[in-house]
């Protein structure tokens, strides 16, 4: 193991190593801390200039008033209406995708894999004008579907390659005995290919909700109205009304960043794996 | 299969080639027809100042956007260690990665903020002298990459701790009874065998500095005086704010061909991979 583990080194280097830690720490979040801090103040004590000073009352209610006073629930609604149909159909489409390239050889193949890897990386500004046209050709722009059918069809391409890198290590002789038993490809995909994918499934799936709910360029560009909009720029909009009143904003902040976070720390591991997929080999 | 690569096409693939095409025209974005213009964009945008600031600033991010690897292995080594509540400590550190551009856009906001942000309340505890990083045009740039890096580095570091637990135990011990301690064992032991991790640390974050435009858009709009605009913004800028939608495409082509140098280098990798 590198570093040598701590647990073998004397007491005094072990607690320095534990202060060192607790201050790198403190330091790492220090802009976040800011914020949560804020958003518990009430406006008159920011008034008056007490900012860091120790908050005379917990104002927990910024963060009912968020509700009461904003759009704030209308946005969050709106991203889940968008994430998780994108979601669903990115990842369906990819593990059929994924399966093809993975365990078919045909001319064309790693081209074609090539496409969605490249595809994947590409600036967001050089489809931006052709993709929102045709947003406003099929009437779809300012609509949930302008945003869904874009994500859905752009993480394909993320999709399809984590999914093709975990089915090309599933063993190809299982689908061989497969189908010297008379299970037809389908049937294969169906029942063998499918159960083992699980993990990989909730891994992906964590982690393009979050791409998708972090959302911004899109939402900017695709939608304007307050009944569609995602909290992403429905936070970027409350902004711009309420320039004076941080303790709202940063109630909106934290609000907003709650269920990407929250998806996280439950599904940490998922999470961690389908991110660092290739990181190791 | 097909109806991945169909959607993939034409969201994605399609697009690219109708933003070239389309960068030879003038059209506000409105108007039905569109005017062929041939190069026009092009020699325009060699002459806009506004877009030499964008290059610049894409320069700065590119550059200290590398410390994000850097930083990221140096904070996975601090935490590569079995003891308690370890845990809880990496996804603290890590977090910041699941936050929204905007969410930590106005984090940094409000960090900043020249008359009551805690870094000025820190700054003054110790009797230095104020600044207002989101409006000075020297700072502007610097201080929006530091709020750029912020999650990056927790990527990386994610990747380095992954990457840690693959280094193989016994070359650490024979490297260790030759004598090999600290930054030497770190330099010639550990890297090498980092080396995967590395490449996609340095190719997510090449791709990152190139593709920010979150942050730009919600800290500064580009400002003060365009000083802090990026090509991803610029070309937002002229093709929503301005509606020179030709013009913009003309930037995103600069910007996407910037970016294939690093997308073909990652893909010629990777085939090389598959290749065995």
């Amino acid at each position: 193991m590198f570093p040598a583990p701590i647990q073998e080194a004397p007491a005094a280097k072990r607690y320095a190593y534990y202060a060192l830690v607790a201050i790198a720490l403190i330091f790492w979040l220090l802009p976040l801390m800011a914020v949560l801090l804020t958003s518990i103040r009430s406006l008159t004590e920011l008034n008056e200039g007490n900012y860091w000073g120790m908050p005379k009352e917990w104002k927990f209610s910024n963060y009912i008033e968020v509700f009461q006073q904003t759009p704030m629930l209308r946005y969050m609604l709106n991203t889940v209406i968008i994430t998780l149909p994108a979601v669903a159909g990115a990842i369906t489409l990819a593990t059929l995708a994924g399966f093809g390239l993975a365990k078919y050889k045909f001319r064309g193949n790693l081209l074609m894999f090539c496409m969605f890897v490249g595809g994947n990386f590409v600036p967001f500004q050089i489809l931006m004008v052709p993709v929102r046209n045709m947003a406003v050709r099929m009437g779809l722009y300012d609509t949930f579907w302008a945003l869904i059918l874009f994500h859905l069809a752009f993480q394909t391409g993320f999709c399809t390659l984590f999914m093709r890198n975990f089915i090309s290590t599933l063993p190809d002789a299982l689908m061989e005995s497969a189908r010297v038993e008379g299970a037809n490809e389908f049937q294969i995909f169906w029942s063998i290919i499918l159960p083992l994918m699980r993990p990989a499934l909730a891994a992906l799936a964590v982690l393009i909700f979050t791409f998708i709910w972090n959302d911004y360029f899109w939402a900017l560009v695709m939608v304007q109205s307050d009944a569609v909009k995602p909290v992403t720029t429905g936070l970027s909009a409350l902004r711009g009304e309420w320039v004076a009143s941080w303790q709202l904003i940063s109630a909106g902040s934290i609000i907003a960043a709650l269920p990407p976070v929250a998806m996280f720390f439950l599904l940490q591991r998922q999470f961690i794996a389908g991110l660092t997929l290739g990181a190791v080999k | 299969m097909a109806p991945a690569v169909i959607v993939f096409a034409i969201y994605v693939v399609i697009p690219i080639f109708q933003s070239f095409w389309l960068s030879l025209f003038d059209w506000d974005g409105l108007s039905p027809t569109k005017k062929f213009i041939g190069i026009s964009n092009y020699t325009a945008l060699f002459q806009d100042e506004q877009f030499w600031t964008s290059i610049k600033n894409n320069i700065y991010w590119l550059i200290l956007f590398l410390f994000g690897p850097v930083i990221g292995l140096a904070i996975a080594i601090l935490l590569n260690q079995k003891v308690r509540a370890m845990r809880i400590v990496k996804s603290l550190f890590f977090f910041p990665f699941v936050l929204s551009g905007v969410v930590i856009g106005l984090v940094f906001s409000w960090f900043y903020e020249p008359s009551h942000g805690l870094l000025n309340t820190i700054l003054g505890i110790f009797g230095l002298p104020q600044i207002a990083p989101l409006s000075d045009e020297h700072l502007v740039t610097f201080s929006i990459i530091a709020a750029g890096l912020w999650p990056q580095i927790a990527y990386c570091m994610i990747l380095y701790l992954t990457g840690l637990t693959a280094v193989d135990p016994e070359q650490i011990e024979a490297a260790r009874i030759d004598g090999a301690r600290g930054l030497r064992m770190l330099w010639h032991v550990i890297i090498p065998q980092l080396r995967p991790a590395t490449f996609i640390a340095v190719v997510v974050t090449v791709i990152g500095a190139l593709r920010s435009f979150d942050l730009v858009q919600v800290m500064t709009d580009g400002g003060p005086f365009g000083s802090s605009s990026i090509l991803a913004y610029f070309m937002f800028q002229q093709s929503i704010t301005n509606f020179r939608m030709g013009y913009g495409a003309a930037i995103a082509v600069v910007l996407f061909l910037i970016m294939s140098v690093f997308i073909a280098f990652f893909l010629r990798h990777m085939i090389r991979n598959e290749r065995g």
